[in-house]
């Protein structure tokens, strides 16, 4: 039987964080009263004309010189012409032939085979929206610092992703059926909130990939700061447009467009359902219909919507009512001047300046609050590999297991330094901290203060733990003398029973160092 | 001489003198429209929409079904204070029913006024009425209205021109003392030709169209329609200027047009399209025309024969990219928010249903046109190569405006035809505005100014052209001509 290849490309809606509407003064706000956001020019009222949010524009070509396209020197709009109740006008200011940016692309960081996806703690991370690359989930057990740690092995490999083209639009408005009889309810708030259409080439293979570029494209516009990214808000939303072919065919197959997902999780349940459905349906014999079809997240399935022989004939042609007009090179180059650090040279940096490896950076970097909020830890002269563990397992475990957000969180950076600084000084283990932090979050009392008040400083009296591995010893003859007969392995027992003496304050490695002594007799 | 006889400047000046023939003057004119606007349907209607409160200094008029002026706005300081201006019904006017004359409209009442009419207020005029029109100004015989034809005030029996056919008949038949109307292709000149009185369409993006209910958004400007020349200068200079609130306006400076009265022709350089006196042009209208190049050769000023070599293609270029824009223009008129909309069961009967029965004949067959040449695999052919053809049209003006000032020749082929004339046969009536849409294609200012009369003792008028924004040559050109002439003095008798 063939082998089968889905070739994925996305479409990206994002909301662009202005204060008022693409083509008129409106606020943009989210929840407001329905109607109450709106102006004879977004509601479209004859007569009335749209004048471009200077703002909305500069955005747009933040974005498209983030993802390093060619930014247009002639701004121009067109019109998409359809009919329905929540487009005010009967059509869409929108951009046809000359998007504000075009040909660009995107890196994102993929597992060398793609049968092997790297590990992912579903969940793990504390970040709403961001399940992104993924903490592992086990800390391995026992370990003296603590703090967890991110296995080996999981070497992340480049793979570029062509952004087709970035172009600015108007959002329609918002129909409501819910709850009303005998028709339906127009909320038009959103019509004319400024959007970037942002597309991908079909450069995607698997829905991990998909899955990776809207991380990497959520964090590279969390970094410019133009869009809030919400998915459950409706600023950030994304189609995908799915085939399948046998592998090593260069033509492609035919496209089913999957819309609906409301979020990033659901898009990569989406498509790898939709590239099961394909195969299957290829292998029966049967055709590939060309169609749009929406996905239910309840039932975990695409429904067909409607057939491209309904397709809409949109009738584009240029908005008469917005001249064409021309930004300069040099408006272009001060925007580019103005851009901040991006993830890619961010992750760079951090592999170079803390010494991390490609992963770790990475997971810092992919969500900005958490690459700032290490980088605030490395101003307390921390040890940055353990910082970077603890952050990556415990904090975001525990917060996660809270439900909080990392803003959430009463464990700020220079919070959870102070607990790393215990361990660095062997003041407590790293099994006391993993107790301390969980105390810190509820708390938010300084982990200073808690091993003080709980007496969790760590016992290094050589001579206490001497006289404790004696009684031990001596209650535990035959695991002494398994011991004493080679039997390396047994030694645990002995140091998990003088650790529970102290209470988990004593230092594991000490303990064992003076059993082995005592036995080695 | 009763006071709705009056020029725009002369009612200015009366209130000057005495700020309460406002009164008077608003007086008689309801009088006058109560008298004869039942035989001219020059208005759809002059009362503000009662379920809204009445804008301020509205509603005190003693009049009821007229409103008053804003007395609290320009206390005699505006240029406009106290006169009445009637406007085009597709124009957006605060508190008035504003339906371009299509039954999809009616009941549309806007919250918003059009810049323009702001701008009247603000110089201390007031909304005098509603003017009739063709349907969404598609039309040139002002018959396509969902209100029923105008009349001619000249001639009941003929039509007053279009589609600002119930502005140009308001102001000859003296039922206004000056309108507003919109020209897409000829829709202010060809009724001011047809009427006997003076229509301006300006340079495109002179005028803001903010509030103008859009037909062919690159083509569409609002102008005047007034009594005389200088009427039209005065409301120019109220009505030009950049709107922020309107992309395509101009940021152009805007000269006192009234400087430019009463200056001799001398020296002017006029030009005389070979492409204008040919076959298909009425020989009366010819006639007239060519008296009209005498008197303005009397006057000292230059003609030379230019070329406009595309002007053939100018009403086939206008029918695919005005068509275009307005099958677009007119898709939000689906019944969801505002105006008609007819009993239905579901979304898609709402939609056919409402604009079956909303819209009139013409209005179907340019949103089909429209919607046709802007469909997938004929885009290129026609709006495409539309948009092309009307590059070339534009460079034959400016080549043209190499040599001469100002273009001179006819406004419409042919003196006013009968109502119902043309009315089934729409290539005839198209072919009605052959010397004007091309100054819509090229952006270029154009007036229609009376040079005459047919034997049937029906208004003919000329059309001058010049470089864009410089309407001022035009006003100079104009009223050198209407000082030596007395066109503008005749009025119908009704």
């Amino acid at each position: 039987m063939s082998e089968y290849e889905p070739v994925i490309g996305l479409e990206v809606h994002v909301q662009l964080k202005t204060q008022s509407k693409i083509f008129c003064g409106c606020s943009t706000e989210f929840g407001a009263e329905p109607n109450s956001n709106t102006c004879p020019v977004c509601l479209g009222l004859p007569g009335s004309l749209p004048v471009l949010n200077q703002r909305a524009l500069e955005l747009a070509i933040k974005v498209g010189l983030a993802l390093e396209c060619t930014v247009s020197n002639r701004i121009k709009f067109d019109r998409k012409n359809y009919f329905y109740p929540d487009l005010p006008k009967a059509y869409q200011i929108s951009q046809y032939d000359m998007p504000v940016a075009s040909k660009g692309h995107l890196v994102i960081e993929v597992p060398p085979h793609p049968s092997l996806p790297p590990q992912r703690g579903e969940g793990k991370s504390a970040i709403k929206g961001n399940a992104g690359i993924s903490h592992v989930s086990s800390p391995l057990a026992g370990e003296d610092q603590g703090g967890g740690e991110v296995p080996k092995g999981n070497q992340l490999i480049p793979k570029k992703i062509e952004i087709t083209r970035a172009h600015l639009e108007e959002d329609a408005g918002k129909l409501l059926h819910e709850g009303v009889r005998d028709g339906s309810w127009v909320d038009y708030n959103r019509a004319g909130v400024p959007l970037l259409e942002i597309v991908s080439e079909p450069d995607l293979r698997s829905p991990d990939e998909a899955f990776q570029y809207l991380t990497g494209l959520k964090s590279i516009l969390q970094y410019l700061d133009v869009s809030d990214c919400n998915m459950e808000q409706g600023s950030l939303r994304c189609d995908a447009n799915i085939s399948v072919r046998e592998k090593g065919d260069s033509k492609f197959g035919i496209k089913v467009e999957v819309k609906n997902m409301n979020s990033f999780r659901a898009v990569q349940k989406a498509v790898a359902y939709e590239i099961k459905r394909q195969v299957e349906a290829t292998q029966a014999g049967e055709r590939i219909a060309q169609e749009t079809r929406l996905w239910n997240e309840s039932k975990s399935q695409t429904f067909s919507m409607r057939s491209k022989e309904h397709a809409h004939d949109y009738r584009y042609f240029p908005e008469p009512d917005l001249v064409p007009f021309t930004v300069s090179s040099k408006q272009i180059e001060q925007i580019k001047k103005s851009l901040p650090e991006l993830p890619q040279a961010r992750i760079q940096r951090f592999k170079k300046q803390f010494e991390l490896s490609g992963y770790d950076a990475y997971v810092l970097v992919s969500d900005k609050p958490l690459g700032d909020y290490f980088e605030a830890c490395m101003n307390e002269r921390i040890s940055a590999k353990l910082s970077s563990n603890w952050i990556q397992s415990e904090l975001l475990g525990e917060l996660n297991a809270r439900k909080l957000s990392l803003r959430e969180s009463k464990v700020g950076p220079k919070d959870l330094a102070g607990l790393i600084r215990l361990i660095e000084n062997n003041t407590i283990s790293g099994k006391i901290a993993k107790e301390v932090l969980p105390e810190m979050l509820e708390t938010g009392k300084s982990a200073e203060t808690i091993v003080k008040e709980k007496g969790l400083v760590q016992v290094t009296d050589t001579k206490l733990l001497e006289e404790i591995a004696d009684r031990v010893i001596q209650a535990n003859p035959k695991t002494a003398d398994e011991v004493r007969a080679g039997k390396a392995q047994a030694i645990g027992f002995l140091v998990g029973q003088v650790m529970k003496e102290t209470k988990g304050k004593a230092n594991p490695k000490l303990i064992n160092d003076i059993l082995s002594k005592k036995l080695s007799n | 001489m009763e006071l709705y006889e009056l020029t725009l400047k002369q009612a200015k000046e009366l209130i000057a003198q005495n700020p309460a023939k406002q009164s008077e003057l608003r007086e008689s004119l309801s009088k006058r429209v109560q008298a004869v606007d039942p035989k001219i349907k020059a208005y759809i209607n002059f009362t503000p929409h009662p379920n809204l409160p009445p804008q301020r200094g509205e509603g005190k008029s003693t009049i009821s079904h007229i409103s008053s002026p804003l007395a609290g706005e320009d206390k005699g300081g505006g240029i406009l204070f106290g006169i009445p201006i009637s406007i085009k019904d597709n124009i957006v006017t605060t508190g008035w029913e504003t339906t371009c004359a299509s039954k999809i409209l009616k009941g549309f009442v806007p919250p918003y006024d059009a810049t323009v009419v702001r701008k009247l207020k603000q110089a201390g005029a007031y909304i005098f009425g509603k003017c009739n029109m063709d349907e969404f100004a598609f039309g040139s015989s002002c018959e396509t209205s969902c209100y029923g034809p105008t009349h001619n005030p000249w001639n009941l029996n003929y039509v007053p021109g279009g589609s600002s056919g119930g502005s140009a008949a308001a102001v000859a038949g003296g039922l206004a003392i000056a309108a507003l109307g919109s020209d897409t292709g000829g829709s202010i000149r060809q009724p001011a030709s047809f009427c006997g009185v003076v229509g301006l369409k300006p340079t495109y993006g002179r005028v803001s169209r903010y509030g103008l209910i859009a037909f062919g958004s690159s083509l569409d400007q609002i102008g005047p329609l007034t009594k005389t020349v200088e009427d039209s200068a005065i409301l120019l200079n109220v009505l030009a200027g950049h709107d922020e609130r309107d992309s395509t306006s101009a940021d152009v400076p805007v000269p006192d047009y009234a400087t430019f009265l009463g200056k001799d022709v001398k020296g002017l350089k006029i030009g005389l399209p070979k492409e204008y006196f040919v076959k298909g042009l009425d020989p009366e209208v010819e006639k007239a025309v060519k008296q009209a190049v005498q008197i303005f050769q009397d006057l000292g000023a230059a003609v030379v024969e230019v070329s406009l070599p595309h002007m053939k293609y100018a009403v086939a270029v206008y029918y695919i990219v005005a068509v275009a824009e307005a099958s677009s223009n007119l898709g939000r008129f689906d019944g969801v928010q505002y105006g008609f909309r007819a009993e239905s069961q579901n979304l898609k009967e709402m939609y056919f249903e409402t604009r079956n029965q909303g819209f009139g004949d013409e209005a179907k067959r340019r949103i089909l046109l429209g919607t046709f040449v802007l469909s997938a695999g004929y885009y290129d052919a026609y709006y495409l190569k539309g948009l092309k053809v009307r590059t070339l049209i534009k460079q034959d003006f400016d080549e043209a405006f190499k040599k001469v000032d100002v273009i001179l020749g006819p406004t419409a082929p042919t003196p006013p035809f009968k109502i119902a004339e043309k009315l089934n046969d729409p290539l005839s009536m198209y072919l009605s505005d052959i010397y004007t849409i091309s100054a819509n294609l090229a952006g270029v200012p154009a007036m229609s100014v009376p040079c005459g009369f047919s034997s049937k003792d029906l208004p003919i008028g000329m059309q001058l052209t010049a470089k864009p924004f410089e309407e001022g040559t035009l006003f100079r050109a104009a009223s050198a001509y209407e000082a030596a002439t007395n066109w503008h003095e005749r009025r119908p008798s009704l």
